[in-house]
């Protein structure tokens, strides 16, 4: 062991890789964290306290990439299929903050968990055509206790009483639900009226104070912008659980090219890694653990040329986005509060109209996502889609377009696709040389029925709650939107990226076992959400913090978790 | 108080910035919310150190704590290289050119404003118009940046006294004093 610079190396900063690091160095271990990106977030001396970078600020956030990553810097190429040729679109796709915290930064903190059918699509719905739709090499009872622990180490508010769709749980949230915002409070009681089920979102922002951080004071400036004040449960928390042990070292800025294999090819010896300023340096560790996200971690499993190549890379899911859009005649004021207040999961349970329409359609069955019920924001992104001249004067100040908005957005289950994937551009390179990750994807039928079947169902609720307006849009656009998917930016707006080093028990059809680990090279453990098999319709972070204690712990030969399920749950 | 621009071409650019975010009702337009000064000090970003391109925090002074937007961020050597390539173009400089020759912002404004005529100022709006409708990837370049200026934060150069927001009932930047629970939830 004294002959490895560490225990363990991790790749990445999110959610994925924070939370292996503070399991592991709970366990002893000596752990040293490698960041693409730089350092906005915490102090990395003690007492670890916020550096103060981010702020209320939406030209800094949402248009410079403070939080990264520059599209200039890290280009990504888009093509719907090969017929598309090498790329139809260079810039941002699906691009998530690259800088200590990852996608957690940016994130407004929704963390619903998955329900049990969620880990058994395949055994208990069946398969659909032209899709992988496989079970989980894990169940939601197993996970449940490391749901419960990972609601714990995040910090989340809810109320476990509202959901009646939800799993059962162990215990209750660690914090009450903070309040609601107005915008939800009209579209949620119209919901119920009309026999949904909206219940108040479970949330990793502190609703009082919290494992020695702050509660939340409702600035509105969370899903797209870090937290100024120290509320939000981006990986700050296990982050600086993980340094206060004194085994945790992060390096941000230190770009991981290469896992580095030892002489029998089965097993990793350490990263080799770039610095700012183009340095090579050279890590050796016993365990190297991939926490880089579902777009880079495959982007590194390539260049490595590790993992099973048959699979890295593809079954590469989003969650299909549908919006319905109401303009009220009166203000909502949506930038106050946490962004989204509200969900609701009826989608994803289909009734009997959406069983018809599945069948209609040839599909055996359909699930949609979580609806978030939540509003417009910030005037620079509302005014750059106004046309210009006195419309745009006027239009910013009646405001329907941010200020007089509702918003739902359903996050719709997407099905595993093998021709869906992620893999290296021929020509387009990165800042430091390296071949730019592309994206294939295309979605299933199963998505854009379910698109159009719920879409119009959203918004009558919109009608229901007072909207004078309503209509809705997809991400990606349907089919018929051709022309609109060659304009501007083609790729999914989904940050929910999942799938690309799927897990499973068989070696020939998954890139990791159920322990996250790759089939072929053991001392490589993944840590996010490209082990995914299928994408279910809730946010992924709460999954991805679970599983990775989960992981982290087996890694460290730590007893299992257990839980209990309550009687008559 | 040109930083980058000459003081015909600030004009021009106000000139313009009136026409795509107009005064009317109220709103002072982009021309009086400093639009010019906002595309000013993005052009001449590289002129300051650190550069005027992110803004400090974590709060303005506007609601409470110690003001520190106006203390710029440093950039790291590969933020700073995409942020001039942006601002200066790639210049044939074979770092800035790895994937294609850029065009920078200081060359499309010096080209579009030129475009604009020497007389753009003494025109009638609706031949400001045309002229500005005669070029429009410059027109979307011009109003995409003065968005920007007209609601982002008052530190940035634009936004002046902080009209842009007031004229459109927002609140701006409101760490750490935020929101209470009554004005989240409440319908006012």
């Amino acid at each position: 062991m004294t002959d490895t610079d560490c225990d363990a190396v991790v790749v990445g900063t999110g959610p994925a890789g924070a939370t292996c690091a503070e399991v592991l160095t709970a366990a002893g271990w000596s752990v040293i964290m490698l960041e693409k990106g730089r350092n906005h977030l915490l102090s990395l001396d003690a007492p670890f306290n916020p550096l103060g970078h981010v702020s209320n600020d939406e030209l800094k956030l949402v248009f410079r990439h403070f939080l990264g990553p520059d599209p200039w810097l890290e280009p990504r190429t888009f093509r719907s299929s090969e017929d598309d040729g090498d790329r139809i679109y260079t810039g941002d796709v699906n691009n998530l903050p690259s800088t200590v915290g990852g996608g957690g930064m940016h994130a407004d903190g929704k963390v619903p968990r998955f329900r049990e059918i969620d880990f058994r699509l395949a055994s208990e719905l069946g398969p659909v055509d032209g899709a992988d739709v496989v079970d989980w090499p894990l169940d939601y009872d197993e996970l449940e206790p490391y749901y419960a622990e990972a609601e714990r180490v995040v910090g989340v508010a809810g109320d476990a009483a509202v959901n009646p769709y939800a799993a059962w749980r162990s215990g209750p949230y660690p914090m009450p639900p903070g309040p609601d915002m107005f915008c939800a409070v009209l579209t949620s009681e119209a919901a119920t009226r009309l026999g949904y089920h909206p219940y108040r979102a479970p949330t990793a922002v502190n609703s009082v104070e919290y494992d020695g951080r702050p509660a939340c004071n409702n600035c509105g400036f969370c899903g797209y912008f870090g937290c100024p004040i120290d509320a939000k449960g981006d990986p700050v928390a296990p982050l600086r659980h993980a340094l206060r042990t004194g085994r945790c070292e992060i390096r941000p800025e230190s770009y991981v090219t290469e896992v580095l294999l030892d002489e029998t090819g089965r097993r990793a010896r350490g990263v080799r890694y770039v610095g700012v300023d183009g340095t090579v340096h050279e890590l050796s560790a016993r365990h190297v653990i991939l926490g880089a996200g579902a777009f880079e971690t495959p982007r590194l499993l390539l260049r490595s040329e590790i993992g099973n190549s048959d699979v890295v890379g593809r079954f590469l899911m989003y969650h299909f986005q549908t919006f319905a859009l109401g303009v009220f005649p009166f203000r909502l004021h949506a930038h106050r509060g946490r962004s989204v207040t509200h969900l609701m999961d009826d989608p994803i349970i289909p009734d009997a109209d959406a069983q018809a329409a599945a069948r209609g359609a040839g599909l055996p069955w359909m699930r949609g996502g979580i609806v978030e019920h939540g509003g417009a924001s910030h005037p620079i992104t509302e005014a750059i889609h106004l046309p210009p001249g006195e419309d745009h004067t006027r239009l910013m100040m009646a405001s329907p377009m941010r200020d007089r908005m509702a918003a739902f957005t359903m996050q719709g289950e997407d099905l595993p696709q093998a021709t869906n994937r992620i893999d290296l551009d021929p020509s387009v390179t990165d800042a430091w040389g390296l071949p730019a990750g592309r994206v294939t994807y295309r979605p299933h039928r199963h998505e854009l029925v379910c698109a159009q079947h719920w879409a119009p169902r959203l918004e009558t609720v919109m009608k229901e709650a007072g909207a004078r307006h309503t209509f809705w849009a997809t991400s990606p656009p349907l089919p018929e939107q051709e022309a609109r998917r060659r304009a501007a930016n083609p790729s999914p707006m989904s940050r929910h990226v999942m799938g690309t080093a799927r897990m499973g028990d068989d070696p020939r059809t998954s890139v990791c076992d159920r322990w996250q680990r790759l089939h072929d090279v053991e001392n490589v453990l993944v840590a996010d959400s490209s082990v995914f098999p299928t994408s279910a319709g809730y946010g992924p972070t709460l999954t991805i913090v679970a599983l990775a204690i989960r992981a982290a712990r087996a890694l460290a030969d730590l007893e299992p978790l257990r839980s209990q399920r309550p009687t008559g749950s | 108080m040109a930083i980058w621009l000459t003081e015909h071409e600030h004009a021009v650019v106000a000139a313009a910035a009136d026409r795509v975010i107009p005064p009317v009702g109220g709103h002072p337009g982009g021309g009086a919310l400093g639009v010019a000064d906002f595309i000013d000090s993005l052009l001449g970003a590289f002129v300051f150190d650190p550069p005027r391109i992110w803004a400090g925090g974590p709060f303005s002074g506007r609601a409470g704590g110690t003001a520190s937007f106006d203390e710029f961020l440093p950039l790291n050597s590969l933020e700073e290289l995409a942020w001039r390539t942006r601002i200066e173009g790639s210049k044939g400089m074979v770092e800035r050119e790895r994937n294609g020759a850029v065009i920078g912002w200081q060359q499309q404004y010096r080209n579009g404003i030129a475009a604009l005529g020497r007389d753009f100022c003494d025109i009638s709006g609706r031949e400001q118009d045309a002229r500005l409708n005669g070029d429009p990837a410059f027109k979307n370049l011009l109003y995409t940046h003065a968005c920007e200026g007209a609601y982002g934060a008052p530190e940035y150069g634009g936004n002046r006294e902080m009209r842009g927001w007031g004229a459109i009932q927002y609140q701006g930047d409101v760490q750490p004093r935020g929101y209470t629970d009554r004005e989240v939830e409440g319908r006012e």
